[in-house]
């Protein structure tokens, strides 16, 4: 695709100029399938949604008069009788990174066209997505159960802090089920041969693994705002 | 990562066309089918919507007349009408109705790139309307809280609709914003992606610059409402306090503590700000190319109409809180707002200079779609002037919440956008039926909309300054208020009335058309763009037949010096007939693509 204003202007040293040129030329702006534009589009729209929801959950808790649960308490989970701070996070979190590890191989394998591989390394990474959520629910019974917070009501102060933990760690643990869901169903199509008989194209790895470490990266903004404030 | 760019890759992919009834007009995943299903749906809520004006103004223009209005139901109007016009008719109607329709035709391409999400987008669409007005037939009937759904009032007791009809209109939002982000993707992706051959950004319609903003602004200020209504059926439904702070409400105290509401108000107008732009962008767009199409001549300082279009949409991201100068904000926060807000001014004053001069000296054709067009500039340069007095805080401050602010935003993003909706629909017309409309019952509709709009809306500005409050179900006695501030609410119902009656004039016409219109000549106003150089007028499914088209200059081809033709399609290589003045200057160059040299 050499358009002539963009060799042009490559050819005159006018490497800003080629670059304009590149980006406003016919057909498509960015050298990517549309499937991969369209996901990263999405996911730009999706951080509009994390950090209006993150913005909100500051100011609320900045605004309010009741005193904010000291995390490293709340959050503490019991080892021999002995409360450490932040262990069952820094688990799911572990996990979480972990999955991103296991994502970003599957893609590498889509690439190389290995069909059983990428399966199986998408599956590892639906299960330890999987295995974060069930966590996830473990520590909101935690909360529920044993501590008595509710999303209206929190014994230890400001009830905001269980409305905000419970709406936005909910709605990220949604985003993570969704995304097992969407991994398995892309996994079984790899193994089953549907991309096979459409070109042998395994793009579509990449673009549910773009997903993948959006939702990871969502977790470290959640996780640092939420346990380390 | 070396990519085929889609364009190429055309004759790779197969074309099912849709064989039955149910996949071709019903389930269907063909662009232009979803816009007339998109712009069906919209101008059906949108009736409502007038109708629920017409109620109001039956009030305030002859008050207690009327049994069925009281006190609650008037505000449920007020509310309903304004949600409505604004979300569920206009943005509904310019990115789902002409988005869908333009994008591909103009772009050169078949479809959107995602066709099956286009078509869910759709239906979460009407599923989204069907909750919306199912709010009418609940327990206490839908929300009186006005359009902007302020807290702690929207969901306290005493407030219309306070319990399942305010419920409604937030998850009837929500399933709203997954339907305009599934269609938003769609228009973005194929703007960036799906383009023909020679179709450079910079080649693109005006048309399609609006749209594509809008959707880019679409996307990213949607998800301040999703989140605030979020938030706010949670405060709803299990109390949470986000919004709303301690209250006691009938003598006692309620659960809620905290809780701010002026949280919401930002989040709120972080998407109600753009939300505006939203509306006008794509009939800025829109109305540049009926303009010139009409005025037969190329669009003036196409560039920087463009560069106008993004920053308009960029710096509609940094004003919101002009909305709120009432809310008690730092007087320093509301100087910066003020000054972004009256910097907005100057991009949107290019857009209408470029319009006029556009004009001058062209060779209008005063059809019924330039007229629209044209009342587009009054309109627009009228409700752009108010905006500079309601920008400013000191004059904000005593004209906020009344008829002033009304009349303002009436002008500006009710009035203009929907003569550019007639304007459009009239333009394209005869592309999507292949029938051609009436032109003496267009104009009667144009003369009696156009100054029916006037004399609805000029009065406003009057009342306004009189101090005449807004929202309010009657004015009681006041002293500040001459008695002839009711003559003069009086004479705008009676003008309210004829206006709407005279939207008749638009359906008939259209209806008898579609019946038994003549059939359209194939590009019958003359236009370079692409969608009316399809094989077929209306275009098939697939748009292009067997090739795709191969764009050789760019869409403003107008009596340009020496030609025989006074109009030059995109199409039409440059060794035929030379290029024109591409981007305003005059150029003789004009770059092909590798295959054709």
């Amino acid at each position: 695709m050499s358009d002539a204003p963009m060799t042009e202007a490559v050819e005159a040293g006018d490497t800003f100029a080629g670059a304009v040129a590149d980006y406003s030329a016919d057909k498509q702006a960015f050298h990517v399938p549309w499937g991969k534009a369209m996901m990263w589009i999405f996911l730009l729209s999706d951080t509009f949604i994390f950090s209006t929801f993150l913005i909100g959950y500051m100011t609320v808790r900045m605004s309010v008069q009741d005193p904010w649960p000291l995390t490293s308490e709340v959050f503490a989970l019991s080892m021999g009788g002995e409360p450490i701070p932040l262990l069952l996070i820094a688990i799911m979190t572990f996990i979480l990174i972990t999955s991103s590890g296991t994502m970003a191989m599957a893609v590498n394998m889509g690439y190389r066209k290995e069909k059983e591989k990428t399966f199986w390394l998408m599956v590892a990474t639906a299960v330890l997505g999987a295995s974060f959520v069930g966590m996830q629910m473990f520590e909101w019974t935690k909360l529920i159960v044993d501590e008595g917070v509710r999303p209206w009501y929190n014994p230890m102060g400001a009830a905001q802090f269980g409305s905000a933990f419970f709406m936005i760690t909910g709605f990220h643990g949604l985003h993570v089920t969704g995304g097992v869901i969407y991994l398995l169903v892309v996994a079984f199509r790899v193994k089953n041969g549907f991309y096979e008989r459409r070109g042998n194209n395994y793009e579509i790895v990449e673009i549910a693994g773009l997903y993948w470490h959006f939702v990871d990266l969502v977790w470290v903004f959640i996780f640092a705002f939420f346990y380390l404030w | 990562m070396a990519f085929v760019a889609f364009a190429d890759r055309d004759h790779e992919q197969e074309h099912h066309d849709p064989q039955t009834f149910l996949t071709k007009y019903v389930w269907s995943q063909d662009h232009k089918v979803i816009a007339i299903q998109y712009g069906g749906i919209a101008i059906l809520v949108g009736l409502i919507a007038l109708g629920l004006s017409i109620l109001m103004r039956l009030q305030l223009g002859f008050p207690n007349s009327f049994a069925v209005i009281n006190p609650e139901s008037y505000y449920q109007f007020v509310t309903m009408h304004g949600m409505i016009m604004v979300v569920y008719l206009l943005t509904a109607l310019f990115l789902g109705g002409f988005g869908n329709y333009l994008i591909p035709l103009m772009c050169g391409s078949r479809d959107m790139v995602f066709p099956f999400l286009n078509m869910l987008s759709v239906w979460f669409y009407l599923l989204s309307v069907i909750i919306l007005l199912a709010s009418f037939f609940v327990p206490g009937g839908t929300t009186g809280a006005g359009w902007t759904l302020y807290p702690p009032q929207s969901i306290s007791a005493g407030t219309p609709g306070a319990g399942m009809g305010i419920i409604l209109m937030l998850v009837s939002l929500a399933v709203f914003i997954v339907a305009a982000t599934m269609g938003g993707l769609n228009y973005v992706t194929t703007v960036l992606q799906a383009r023909c051959k020679g179709m450079t950004l910079m080649r693109m319609p005006l048309s399609i610059w609006g749209i594509f903003m809008a959707t880019v602004l679409a996307l990213l200020a949607f998800p301040a409402l999703l989140v605030s209504a979020i938030m706010m059926i949670l405060d709803t439904t299990i109390k949470t306090s986000f919004f709303m702070p301690a209250m006691i409400s009938a003598g006692e105290q309620l659960s809620y503590n905290d809780g701010s509401p002026i949280l919401f108000q930002h989040l709120f107008w972080f998407f109600g700000h753009p939300e505006v732009y939203i509306v006008a962008l794509p009939a800025f767009g829109l109305v540049s190319d009926v303009l010139a199409t009409h005025a037969r001549k190329n669009i003036f300082g196409y560039r920087m109409m463009v560069w106008a279009i993004l920053a308009i949409g960029g710096l509609s991201f940094i004003v919101w809180a002009h909305h709120m100068y009432v809310s008690g904000m730092n007087p320093y926060f509301g100087f910066f707002f003020a000054t972004t807000t009256l910097i907005i001014a100057v991009p949107t004053a290019l857009k209408v200079y470029n319009w006029v001069l556009t004009l001058w000296q062209g060779n209008i054709h005063l059809r019924v779609p330039m007229l629209f067009a044209i009342a587009f500039i009054f309109t627009f340069i009228h409700g752009g002037l108010t905006g500079i007095f309601l920008g400013n805080v000191v004059i904000d401050l005593p004209l906020s919440d009344t008829y002033f602010v009304v009349a303002h935003f009436h002008m500006v993003m009710g009035v203009s956008p929907v003569l550019v909706v007639f304007a459009s629909l009239y333009h394209w017309f005869p592309l999507m039926s292949g029938k051609m409309f009436n032109e003496t019952l267009g104009k009667w509709h144009f003369w009696l909309t156009f100054l029916g709009a006037y004399s609805v809306y000029l009065p406003m500005h009057y009342l306004g300054f009189q101090g005449v409050p807004r929202r309010y179900f009657s004015m009681g006695t006041t002293d500040f208020l001459p008695e002839s501030a009711q003559m003069l609410n009086a004479s705008i119902t009676v003008a309210a009335i004829i206006l709407a009656a005279a939207q008749l004039l638009f359906f008939i016409n259209i209806f008898m058309s579609l019946w038994k219109g003549k059939k359209a000549e194939k590009n019958c106003w003359g236009a370079t763009s692409l969608e009316w150089l399809t094989p077929d007028q209306p275009p098939k499914h697939g748009n292009w037949g067997h090739d795709l088209p191969v764009v050789h200059r760019w869409a403003y081809d107008y009596s340009v010096p020496g030609q025989e033709q006074d109009y030059t399609p995109q199409t039409v290589p440059a060794s035929e007939v030379p290029v024109g003045r591409e981007h305003g200057v005059s150029t003789g160059f004009s770059f092909e693509t590798d295959q054709e040299k």
